[in-house]
């Protein structure tokens, strides 16, 4: 009896131990790799010199003060202007011929002529500029759009209109989150919870829920079709044939898919610690809040009416979010995608032959249903509650990507719990079914093989 | 116990085939056993059921006596006639991955393949890449991840493909000493030389059946023809051996041919010497193995 538990105890063993030299050749090969340590440390880098790139890029602009020399025949603009920051306007009488040949000896940048005005009545009017440097869009449109108020302003006093009553009519509307006023801890925190917060929050929930559920997008496709390659790669190799002469064709399988996570995990990992530290130093080379603040809507491209929404109101945004939850669900929900991907991937890398073009059709089954997950999730960040994103978020081949996007929406937590569970079972039920088809497809050659054989292959003993 | 391997009734069906069929054979301890047979007679299939890679649909396999269960891989050393490496690690680190799978802790597999790598004087090769190997010498690697955890059972299927006259002698000898030391060595090959060269016994599958087995030299005499050959000094006249043998081939100063009936080589010899014959050799030729395997084959295919 105490001989039986031993040999039990004994065979165990072996077959956690085999599992973990499978798992550690498997996670040891990529790791020590050089492409991923560079791709690994590079993109941090290039996150931080993205940063600091686009916080020069803002100093250069900011620095670039362009001072125009003026000949206004209209007298409207000289007569109402008020001035630019970016742009300086000097006005002059000269002739414009002697202009062209000393505006540059006169320290200006540019040269701007505004013919005068014939016809009051007038839609268009075409002024030209004389620049030897070529001057940047945005300055034109900068230059142009000054003009065209001053214009406004000119036909609308001809015509009596009252400049003050015309601002009167505009109301300003702003949503704001009622439930993120009242969740706003201490006074501080209520203080920066203005009016624009509920929008702020908004974006930040929607850019995060993206990031999160495309990365998990990526992570299925980049590391699913990693471990596929190596999948095939062994059995054209026909190492495969010695290997599970020694180890169950499942434990090959599994270790594989075990092994290639971690270095996946290992990567996102080092990421979630390097770019926010990369980011921080970069940030201190740029170091000033202005410019981050003019970087951070360049970078993002907000309309211009978030644009005053300042790095203290983003900072307490993100710590008013439930880290604590999204954080572990996440990794959850990454871990759980990738299992039930990557051993598919797995199991088709079994069934394909030397000629991956051949079997291309097998793909179908993996890259349909992430398209699908992919299309909802946008649609979920859209509508974040909707039926299709709650179906999306809970259906646990879609829930890999989807929830993650959903997460920061704050959705109810019995969905979460739901779709979790749902995801484990199915992780095991797929992980079980990639197994039997794998131990098969590696066996396999020199056939091309139908998603209709493999699907036999299940019930084969 | 005598018989290290016992296949008791095994079949293994596919599809549209029958791969293995009843297939019943013995394999003595510590003796080199020929598995032969044409392409896609089910050699592969019978081997992939003894090393566990697939399971019988019925029959059982049995190892020193027990059915096959989870241990018995570890004793066996299969080197597939598919095989391969994984082309980006280093030889060191492959054989060891291969050896501690084969359930030996790190120490003693590190010990082990660095024997036999000063065996087959190649300890430089440690730091080397797979890929940077040629087709030969990543099969003296395989050959050593065959038989470094020192199995009692070796199945080598073609171990000599590919290999230069100075390896396949290295590696032969290998062999021979690991039989020498109680190891059982089956061995697949079409290449009939090495099989009478190295086999005791041999068993010819085709279909999925086992038609021929026994010792390569029973199975010789089984086969014979009385074809004799033999070679003289002096004047031959088909008068001599009239009635007794028919010649099938005749040169200036020897002879082959086959016995008739009842005759017996003794008396056909003492015939040809009482006739004045100077008799230099006198020998009986047995068929090749070669021979065997295609008739067989051929007749099995009727």
């Amino acid at each position: 009896m105490i001989f039986l538990q031993t040999s039990i105890n004994r065979q165990k063993n072996t077959i956690m131990h085999k599992l973990w030299l499978i798992i550690k050749r498997e996670y040891l090969i990529r790791v020590k790799k050089k492409s991923f340590i560079i791709i690994t440390l590079l993109t941090p880098l290039a996150f931080g010199l993205f940063i600091i790139g686009s916080g020069l890029l803002a100093k250069t602009m900011a620095d670039s003060k362009k001072s125009v020399l003026v000949k206004d025949d209209t007298g409207i603009f000289e007569r109402n202007y008020e001035g630019d920051g970016n742009i300086l306007f000097d006005f002059t009488r000269a002739d414009v011929n002697d202009l062209k040949n000393t505006y540059k000896t006169d320290g200006y940048d540019m040269l701007l002529v505004i013919p005068a005005v014939i016809d009051t009545s007038f839609k268009t009017h075409n002024a030209q500029y004389f620049a030897e440097e070529k001057i940047g869009l945005t300055t034109l449109e900068r230059i142009e759009s000054i003009i065209s108020y001053q214009f406004e302003n000119y036909k609308m006093e001809k015509a009596g209109i009252d400049k003050a009553m015309l601002e009167d009519f505009k109301v300003d509307v702003g949503l704001q989150n009622g439930y993120t006023m009242e969740t706003a801890v201490d006074e501080a925190e209520k203080s920066t919870a203005t009016d624009k917060t509920g929008k702020l929050s908004l974006i930040i929930a929607t850019v995060l829920g993206g990031v999160m559920g495309f990365l998990m997008y990526m992570v299925i496709f980049i590391f699913g079709s990693m471990v596929m390659r190596s999948v095939m790669e062994e059995k054209v190799n026909r190492i495969v044939e010695v290997m599970i002469s020694t180890v169950k064709p499942f434990e090959l399988m599994l270790g594989k898919v075990i092994g290639v996570g971690g270095v996946g995990l290992t990567q996102l990992l080092l990421w979630v610690i390097l770019i926010p530290v990369i980011a921080m130093i970069a940030g201190i080379f740029v170091n000033d809040p202005m410019q981050a603040a003019q970087m951070t809507d360049a970078m993002t491209q907000l309309p211009q009416d978030t644009g005053d929404f300042s790095v203290a109101m983003v900072l307490a945004e993100f710590k008013l979010l439930n880290w604590w939850v999204i954080l572990p669900v996440f990794i959850i929900f990454f871990l759980g995608g990738y299992l039930i991907y990557s051993s598919l991937f797995a199991a088709i890398g079994s069934a394909m032959g030397d000629d991956m073009g051949e079997s291309q059709g097998l793909m179908w089954p993996i890259v349909i249903p992430v398209i699908f997950a992919f299309m909802i999730m946008m649609n979920t960040l859209e509508n974040p509650n909707s039926s299709l994103a709650v179906f999306g978020s809970i259906f646990p081949l879609f829930s890999p990507i989807v929830m993650p996007a959903r997460l920061v929406f704050d959705p109810p937590a019995w969905q979460i719990i739901t779709s979790l569970v749902l995801l484990v079972l199915t992780a095991l039920l797929f992980i079980w079914i990639s197994g039997r088809i794998y131990r098969i497809g590696i066996l396999m050659y020199g056939k091309k093989v139908t998603l209709k054989e493999v699907g036999k292959w299940l019930f084969r003993a | 116990m005598e018989d290290i391997l016992k296949i008791d009734r095994v079949v293994k069906r596919f599809t549209n085939l029958t791969a293995v069929n009843e297939i019943s054979l013995n394999v003595k301890r510590a003796s080199i056993f020929g598995l032969l047979g044409p392409n896609g007679a089910g050699k592969t299939t019978l081997i992939r059921i003894i090393t566990s890679i697939t399971g019988a649909d019925e029959g059982t396999v049995y190892f020193n006596g027990e059915p096959l269960n989870k241990f018995h891989p570890t004793k066996i050393g299969y080197l597939p006639e598919e095989r391969g490496l994984y082309k980006k690690m280093k030889i060191g680190e492959h054989l060891l991955y291969l050896a501690q799978l084969k359930g030996m802790d790190y120490k003693s597999a590190r010990k082990v393949v660095l024997e036999w790598l000063d065996k087959f004087e190649i300890r430089n090769w440690w730091n080397k890449k797979v890929e940077e190997l040629s087709k030969g010498m990543q099969q003296k690697v395989q050959f050593i991840a065959t038989v470094m955890h020192d199995p009692e059972l070796i199945i080598l299927d073609e171990p000599f493909s590919g290999l230069d006259p100075i390896n396949t002698n290295l590696i032969k000898s290998e062999i021979y000493k690991l039989k020498e030391k109680g190891t059982t060595i089956i061995f697949s090959t079409h290449r009939m030389e090495q099989v009478e060269e190295i086999c005791e016994e041999i068993a010819l599958i085709d279909k999925g059946k086992v038609i021929l087995r026994g010792r390569v030299d029973d199975i010789k005499q089984q086969f014979k023809e009385h074809k004799f050959e033999v070679s003289f000094n002096g004047q031959f006249n088909e008068e001599m051996i009239r009635g007794k043998a028919d010649i099938l081939d005749r040169n200036q100063d020897s002879l082959i041919f086959k016995l008739q009936g009842e005759t017996g080589s003794n008396q056909l010899l003492m015939n040809l010497i009482q006739q004045g014959l100077e008799i230099k050799s006198f020998s009986e030729i047995l068929p090749g193995l070669n021979e065997i395997f295609i008739r067989e084959v051929e007749e099995n295919a009727l």
